[in-house]
């Protein structure tokens, strides 16, 4: 068989290159720089992300791009933009605090943009290679990220037990690979759901390389019970770096979980939605339950981002239209909220994260009132009240749900956001109505902290009031399921 | 078309911009604008009740502009002699808070009249809301400043009572929630189109047993802010901790809320399953009103006494309601008016007396109206509204509701009126031991009376008191046609679809011209 090189799109990939080019580039800086002017790297990765993100909207028609290993349509568009945007935040929140921390060097950020071309490269997956590649590229730069701040024992262990754990993870999720294209012949979705359907007599592989895939996904996306190191990575990992690993790859691999099981193997809708449902109650659950009982606000937030993942997942199990699209945008709106708290948390945090206890919060209303109203509507947000984004997202969530006729699923997700109440209220309640411990100093958001706090703020009450827009855009952006 | 439920709704909010703008610092001048904002919004809400046509039972001042357009959900806002006379408590109600706050608040003046006077838009926006979606997101909306209210400016274990408070309305709402989407897409699969538009539920069919389990998700949010027997634990502790004016809010226009729901969703929107829960909801009403009215007998502070006379009280709003008579709904809604008018005037003595005395016990009273005969007099006044003396506007609405079950259920009747027994006896057992009798503490030998400002604020309720009691008619006049309706429409239900039934008769005795 003669080997075609197939036609070269290099519109489709555009955003990817983009950002490795500046990741690149942020190489070169570092060097010239020399430890100094890290805002500079900042700015570049800023750069980066805004051509990428440039890119991007101009991708052009839905198409399938290097012989069917890369797709380039709506739905890879619409997460495009959510990695870019949660990465831009990210940059935001980084740069004081790594001046602060002393790590504000071009290798952070030129991390930081590998790993969202490798997010991006998930999301435009459409074949297993392409996606073993951009989740290699994201973990491995999380991986570094990780462990970033050298000198805390926290963020070494923390990068340790993630490789450990990410590396046995990848274990599975590559066997079930193989077990899959051993079943069918093909690496590619379309190819692979296609043999599937024709009810292939090595079923049994494909099940166990399916349910393997799961495994390794699972822990990527931190689903109960392949959730174990999620709560020490985040809470080890200096702040920032936590903030991006909470949204980013959370919905990359949503994004890879969407079109493996509810496009390609989606002949077997039933089972997955079993086990996506179990998984999904299971996760929310675990992670709310946990969250409850945390006194340390950044492991607190680990725990609530696991059980956001659950109801994203309730999206993921009805498997609709709609639900896909609710699933972006409740990945959307939790990405804008997420860094932004996690942002506020890295300046009450102070230096070298000495403060992150919940009530190290008290007496915020008084000493930085804005920064205090901004902390309220996000984890009002995050809890899912209206007019918040956060509600908006998850009624949508819901709504597919029940559309899909799962009852019993949705009674688990309302009820748990109910007991989810509970801990975010304890943000507000220690700001407003407890008295500090000791006398610090107020705390000051810097320029690019209150940025990104502003940015994230509109983005909330926008899509929390007049949600049409953005829902109709995750609707276009799904045409193609 | 003049906007103008849109402005009632949002004038507070435009006047909470206003205030964060203005500096911390001038206190007075952030109350001022807090009571001129609240002032312009019963100004408008007079121009409601006067511009309100009472020959129909439709929605008026309708506004509806798509805003959800993938959802099918509307910007939606109509009210009807039901809700009218709820945004009209909530604006009268919110200008006596603000003037009663004036002295009582001195931490934090400006995040709480904001906090106010959020609260009072998403109260508003609650009765006026026609769309699901829009509703829920007042319903809501209306939990954090209410929550903010009682955790900053609550007592000494504000925080237990304000996490609880919200956490037990959440659970309720977030089935309502579900309940919602449930009937959204049986709607569409019935009838091919999404909408959230409440009228249009009303109108439709839902299979029976898909009621029934609607019903309960409804009720276990509406029972929740009623709050129905059980689920009341939480109101005694959030009354107890909340600021004077936080209580009146709550016992005056949130708890109308709970029993506002059963009359605009549960009753029109799940007849089938009201009628068959009709027998269960009147136990657990009059267990409430026994319940609550013996347990404040042995009150001993005198904030918790009101609080349980809350759950006595609203037990007779509920079991008016499923009575599905005309009187009893009518009567009903009049006591959710009445309970507003006089617990929210007790909560404020209890809040007068705190200021001058810092305490709330009741052993610590006694013999104060030597010191204090206008407060007395007001005192005097407002307890016996609360327990139906004729003249007053409690006697008109317990009596209509007991007339009303009666119509319906002998039974319920007789056992509710032990709760009228018990509400005399807690009350002026109260009123005895706070004011009457020689003054035995020596710090009460000289609380001042009440000042200018606190007759100024006691007297709309003084007014609205002998205005509803002497001359109903105009208020009832006006709820008539909706009440009608709604009655009709639990009828049809019973009735199987064939017109008027029982409930519907002339109703003799609502009319006295």
């Amino acid at each position: 068989m003669p080997i075609t090189i197939p036609p070269i799109d290099l519109l489709a990939v555009a955003p990817e290159i983009a950002v490795s080019g500046f990741a690149c580039l942020l190489l070169m800086t570092a060097v010239f720089l020399k430890g100094k002017g890290g805002w500079v790297n900042a700015c570049v990765a800023l750069v980066g992300l805004a051509v990428a993100g440039w890119f991007a909207l101009c991708q052009g028609a839905p198409r399938s791009a290097y012989s069917g290993m890369y797709a380039a349509d709506g739905f890879t568009q619409f997460f495009k933009i959510i990695f870019l945007l949660g990465t831009g935040l990210v940059v935001l929140v980084s740069v004081k605090y790594n001046e602060e921390e002393n790590m504000n060097n071009g290798e952070y950020y030129a991390l930081l943009l590998f790993s969202t071309a490798g997010m991006m490269l998930m999301a435009a997956a459409s074949d297993m290679m392409t996606l073993f590649l951009g989740l290699e590229l994201l973990s491995i730069s999380l991986y570094v990220l990780a462990g970033y701040a050298r000198n805390r024992p926290g963020s070494n262990e923390a990068a340790l037990k993630y490789f450990l754990l990410g590396g046995f993870a990848v274990g599975f999720l590559l066997y079930g690979m193989a077990m899959i294209y051993g079943a069918t012949g093909h690496t590619d979705f379309a190819g692979i759901g296609r043999e599937a359907a024709r009810g292939a007599d090595n079923r049994l592989y494909l099940v166990v390389g399916a349910v393997m895939l799961l495994t390794g996904l699972g822990f990527k996306v931190a689903a109960v019970p392949f959730h174990q190191w999620t709560p020490d990575v985040y809470e080890g990992a200096p702040i920032p770096v936590t903030a991006f690993m909470s949204a980013g790859p959370k919905a990359a691999v949503l994004a890879v979980m969407i079109r493996v099981y509810a496009q390609s193997v989606s002949f077997m809708h039933v089972d997955w939605l079993v086990w996506l449902s179990v998984l999904a109650v299971m996760t929310m659950t675990v992670g709310n339950v946990a969250a409850l009982v945390q006194s340390d606000a950044k492991r607190m937030l680990a725990f609530s981002s696991i059980s956001h993942a659950g109801y994203a997942m309730v999206g993921l199990a009805a498997a609709t239209r709609e639900a896909v699209a609710s699933v972006a945008v409740y990945m959307l709106v939790y990405t804008l909220m997420n860094i932004a708290v996690f942002g506020i948390l890295a300046l009450v945090a102070r230096k070298n994260e000495q403060r992150t206890k919940m009530r190290d919060f008290a007496g915020l209303a008084r000493s930085n009132p804005v920064l205090a109203v901004s902390m309220t509507i996000l984890v009002f947000s995050l809890a899912g009240i209206p007019p918040m984004a956060g509600f908006m997202a998850k009624f949508y969530v819901l709504m597919a749900a029940v559309k899909a006729g799962l009852y019993w699923l949705v009674l688990a997700a309302v009820l748990n956001s109910a007991v989810g109440i509970y801990y975010y209220l304890r943000f507000t309640v220690h700001m407003y109505m407890d008295e500090p411990e000791e006398k610090l100093p107020p705390v000051k958001a810097s320029p690019a902290l209150v940025v990104a706090i502003a940015l994230s703020i509109i983005g909330v009450l926008l899509i929390g009031v007049v949600p049409s827009a953005y829902l109709e855009m995750a609707g276009r952006a799904v045409v193609s399921f | 078309m003049f906007p103008l439920l849109s402005v009632i709704t949002f004038v507070p909010l435009a006047g909470a911009l206003v205030l964060l703008f203005v500096g911390s610092k001038n206190e007075n001048l952030i109350r001022m604008i807090t009571l001129a904002t609240g002032l312009v919004d019963f100004a408008f809400s007079l121009a409601l009740y006067y511009g309100f046509d009472d020959s129909t039972h439709a929605m008026q001042f309708v506004e509806r502009a798509p805003w959800i357009k993938s959802f099918g959900a509307e910007y939606y806002m109509g009210v009807d002699g039901i809700s009218l006379f709820m945004v009209m408590l909530t604006t009268v109600t919110c200008v006596v808070c603000y003037l009663a706050t004036w002295t009582a608040v001195e931490r934090n003046v400006k995040e709480f009249n904001i906090s106010m006077l959020v609260l009072q838009t998403a109260m508003v926006g609650v009765f006026c809301a026609l769309d699901f979606v829009l509703f829920y997101v007042f319903w809501e909306l209306m939990l954090i400043p209410m929550y903010l209210l009682i955790g900053v400016w609550g007592g000494k274990n504000r925080i237990y009572a304000t996490v609880k408070f919200f956490v037990y309305t959440m659970a309720g709402s977030v089935l309502m929630l579900f309940a919602i989407l449930v009937l959204y897409f049986q709607y569409h699969s019935a009838t091919g189109v999404y909408t959230f538009d409440v009228l249009k539920y009303h109108a439709f069919a839902f299979d029976k047993n898909l009621q029934f389990w609607m019903f309960l998700c409804f009720f276990v949010a509406f029972a929740i802010k009623v709050p129905v027997f059980p689920f009341h634990t939480w109101l005694p502790d959030a009354h107890v901790e909340a600021p004077t004016t936080g209580s009146v809010i709550l016992a005056g226009i949130l708890l109308k809320m709970g029993t506002y729901g059963f009359l605009r969703f549960s009753l029109p929107i799940f007849p089938h399953a009201s009628l068959a829960a009709a027998w269960w909801v009147s136990w657990v009403a009059i267990i409430g009103i026994i319940y609550g009215a013996l347990v404040a007998l042995a009150q001993e502070d005198i904030k918790k006494l009101v609080a349980y006379s809350s759950v006595s009280h609203l037990g007779f709003v509920v079991l008016g309601t499923f009575a599905f008579t005309l009187r009893g709904v009518s009567g009903g809604i009049m006591q959710m008016i009445n309970h507003g008018v006089s617990t929210g005037a007790l909560f404020l003595i209890v809040g007068i007396l705190y200021e001058r005395r810092h305490t709330r016990l009741i052993a610590e009273y006694g013999g104060v109206w030597k010191v204090m005969p206008k407060f007395a007099f007001i005192f005097m006044l407002i307890a016996l509204s609360s327990i139906g003396v004729p003249l007053t506007n409690g006697f008109i609405g317990e009596v209509m509701i007991l007339v009303g079950v009666y119509e319906a259920n002998a039974v319920y009747a007789s056992l509710a009126v032990v709760g009228v027994l018990l509400g005399a006896a807690y009350m002026l057992w109260t009123f005895k031991r706070v004011m009457l009798g020689e003054i035995t503490n020596e710090k009460n030998k000289d609380l001042p009376d009440l000042s200018a400002r606190e007759l100024a604020y006691m007297a709309p309720f003084v007014i609205l008191v002998f205005l509803i009691g002497v001359y109903p008619n105009p208020v009832l006049k006006k709820m008539e046609p909706s009440v009608r309706n709604l009655v009709g429409q639990v009828a049809k239900a019973r009735s199987g679809g064939t017109a008027v039934a029982a409930g519907v008769r002339a109703p003799d005795g609502l009319r006295r011209e």
